[in-house]
């Protein structure tokens, strides 16, 4: 998922020894191995990940780790096993996180199968460093993508980000990873962007795999900002392992007029985030998901009708394996125009 | 007073409501899916809604002006027993699109609940809970003749079928015209979803969805008994969609993935079930 496979890296090759394989970037290949083994009407991120897993078995890889979450995703990692089984590999398949928790003694058990030296104390001081690693990638990023649209130079932000998440990965202690933090950023703030007092801002919230993979979702971002547009996104891997539940609460809490109970996966907070993006008076809200994701379908209404209720335009797009890339830039460049001319 | 009880989704859950009310001498409004509720539905409901929503959401619209309050649920197990996530948002979504008046808790504690929505329509808290002792009396007892009924079923001489399905699509009287079609031949018909959860563990280990854990235990428990399975789903289940593929992935018997979105032709179906039920009877 985007930049992510950087600190997830960091955080194995310090812990144990073994060889770690990088799968290859998503391509048009990868979904299309993945989509021919997934059943029917599964949601799309399966057939992705998937696909990520055959090629990564195909470079030799013979131990693949798995996430789980709050809707069907926490239940890939036992399909996929038997899928990837009957096609004849030989791995095993570790599923870090099972009925909503993480399930600490079957990762204890494995790490030490791996390798037997492990050392639990200097895990959790890699843990620690990459728990931080991830919340500063994800601070620069969120600046990052306010200001990627209006950049003097091309691909400026791009090569920092490059370079910043290069020397990441060499640090070995969290005051050395800090020092490099502050220092990035101030060099982020020191590239020159043009930036016009009443830019247009868009609000990117939905279903988070098709958020956060740039592939899935054709790099919507990337094409935003080539509007000169600034881009407010929630949702990241800071949000989604440690700040979930307290979010969730706020959110219940915040837009008690439109909902009272709980939905599945990040739906209340897709709701709590359209009400926040409403009330600060953002120009548009685009809502991404992959096809059949089940909890967004049924948060969907509910916010449509709070876009409607602000009178702020909102546009969906769903998803698959083949869905065409010219019809969406196609969406995107009229959803642009009328937010343009809505601000005039 | 006349509450409405949607038939759809949870209503296969709450059964014990219906006595519930009963005892109470509160009346109680529901009807049986037919096609006008379905075009209800499908005028309400998104595109990308599976079918069972869709039906429910029909209902809701179709109780309106028919009765006083409407009973929605949120119902909720834990997280070791999940339900599939439109489940969660079944209030909230009937609020915003409907404007119906609904009465509705939060299924932890059964003994509350009942006690909240009895106080919420006027009755001494005495009176509900001889009503909720009565309902659930009654509801056990019909519950386990049903059971044993079904699990008899198992010793008949005739050729057997397992269906495997979620209550809210087999059980649908408009959903049943398919299973009806099974009906025509002279085999048993042995439903998943009155099994207990008992036996899921032999199959999958993360399992975590409170019915679907049902479906899959009665696959085991029946999986040498019977000659033969049929899964019924409607389009685009979250949970059959995973579920039943690792069951079909795992087993070794003859099975028929049943996938139902609207039922325009029945025709199609017919044609699969004839030639299922003849592989059958010649094994």
């Amino acid at each position: 998922m985007g930049n992510y496979y950087i600190p997830a890296k960091y955080l194995l090759s310090h812990i144990v020894d073994a060889e770690i394989i990088i799968p290859p970037f998503i391509t048009a290949k990868t979904v299309e191995l993945g989509s021919k083994y997934s059943p029917d009407f599964v949601c799309t991120p399966f057939k992705y990940t998937l696909g990520t897993m055959i090629e990564s078995l195909e470079q030799g890889a013979s131990i693949l780790i798995q996430f789980g979450g709050g809707c069907r995703y926490g239940y890939y990692s036992e399909l996929q096993e038997q899928i990837l089984k009957d096609l004849g590999y030989k791995f095993e398949l570790l599923n870090l996180i099972t009925n909503g928790k993480a399930n600490i003694k079957r990762i204890y058990k494995m790490i030490k199968r791996i390798d037997k030296k492990f050392n639990i104390i200097k895990g959790l001081y890699y843990l620690y460093i990459t728990k931080n690693m991830v919340k500063y990638m994800d601070k620069i990023d969120d600046y990052v993508r306010k200001n990627i649209g209006f950049e003097v130079n091309k691909n400026s932000f791009d090569n920092l980000n490059k370079e910043m998440l290069d020397r990441f990965s060499k640090v070995n202690n969290p005051i050395n990873l800090y020092v490099l933090y502050k220092k990035y950023f101030r060099k982020f703030k020191k590239i020159n962007i043009k930036k016009p007092k009443k830019c247009l801002k868009v609000g990117v919230i939905g279903e988070l795999y098709t958020l956060m993979e740039p592939f899935s979702n054709y790099y919507l971002e990337k094409e935003l900002a080539s509007f000169n547009i600034e881009i407010k996104r929630f949702t990241n891997v800071n949000y989604l392992l440690f700040k979930n539940k307290k979010t969730i609460k706020k959110a219940l809490k915040k837009s008690k007029k439109y909902m009272k109970y709980k939905m599945g996966a990040d739906a209340s907070s897709n709701i709590y985030w359209t009400k926040y993006l409403c009330d600060k008076k953002y120009d548009g809200i685009i809502h991404i998901k992959s096809s059949f994701c089940t909890p967004e379908i049924g948060s969907m209404p509910i916010i449509d009708k709070i876009a409607s209720n602000y009178n702020v335009p909102i546009i969906y797009f769903s998803f698959d394996a083949n869905t065409s890339e010219v019809g969406i830039k196609t969406r995107l460049e009229a959803f642009y125009d009328m937010i343009e001319m809505r601000r005039q | 007073m006349k509450i409405g009880l949607p038939k759809g989704l949870y209503y296969y859950y709450c059964k014990k409501w219906i006595y519930f009310f009963e005892e109470l001498g509160v009346e109680v409004v529901s009807f049986d899916t037919n096609k006008e509720i379905l075009e209800l539905g499908n005028t309400i409901a998104t595109s990308e809604m599976c079918l069972s929503l869709k039906i429910f959401l029909g209902h809701v619209a179709y109780l309106k002006d028919k009765c006083d309050y409407i009973l929605i649920p949120k119902l909720n197990y834990g997280i070791k027993n999940q339900m599939c996530s439109n489940f969660d948002c079944l209030y909230d979504l009937c609020n915003n699109l409907l404007d119906v008046k609904i009465l509705t808790f939060d299924s932890k504690k059964e003994i509350k609940n009942f006690i909240k929505i009895g106080k919420e329509l006027g009755f001494k808290r005495n009176q509900i809970k001889k009503a909720y002792l009565k309902s659930s009396i009654i509801y056990n007892k019909e519950l386990k003749k049903l059971k044993l009924e079904n699990i008899n079923k198992l010793n008949s001489s005739n050729k057997k079928i397992l269906l495997v399905g979620h209550s809210y699509n087999i059980r649908d009287k408009y959903l049943n015209e398919i299973i009806d079609i099974i009906k025509k031949y002279d085999v048993e018909i042995i439903y998943s979803d009155l099994f207990d959860d008992d036996y899921y563990f032999y199959l999958s280990k993360d399992l975590y969805w409170k019915y679907s854990k049902k479906n899959v235990s009665s696959v085991m428990y029946c999986k040498e008994k019977v000659d033969g399975i049929v899964f019924f789903t409607a389009f685009p289940c979250g949970l059959d969609s995973l579920v039943n593929e690792l069951v079909m992935r795992k087993i070794d018997k003859p099975y028929l993935n049943l996938v139902i979105d609207d039922l325009d032709s029945l025709a199609g179906m017919e044609t699969r079930i004839e030639s299922f039920v003849d592989i059958i009877e010649q094994a």
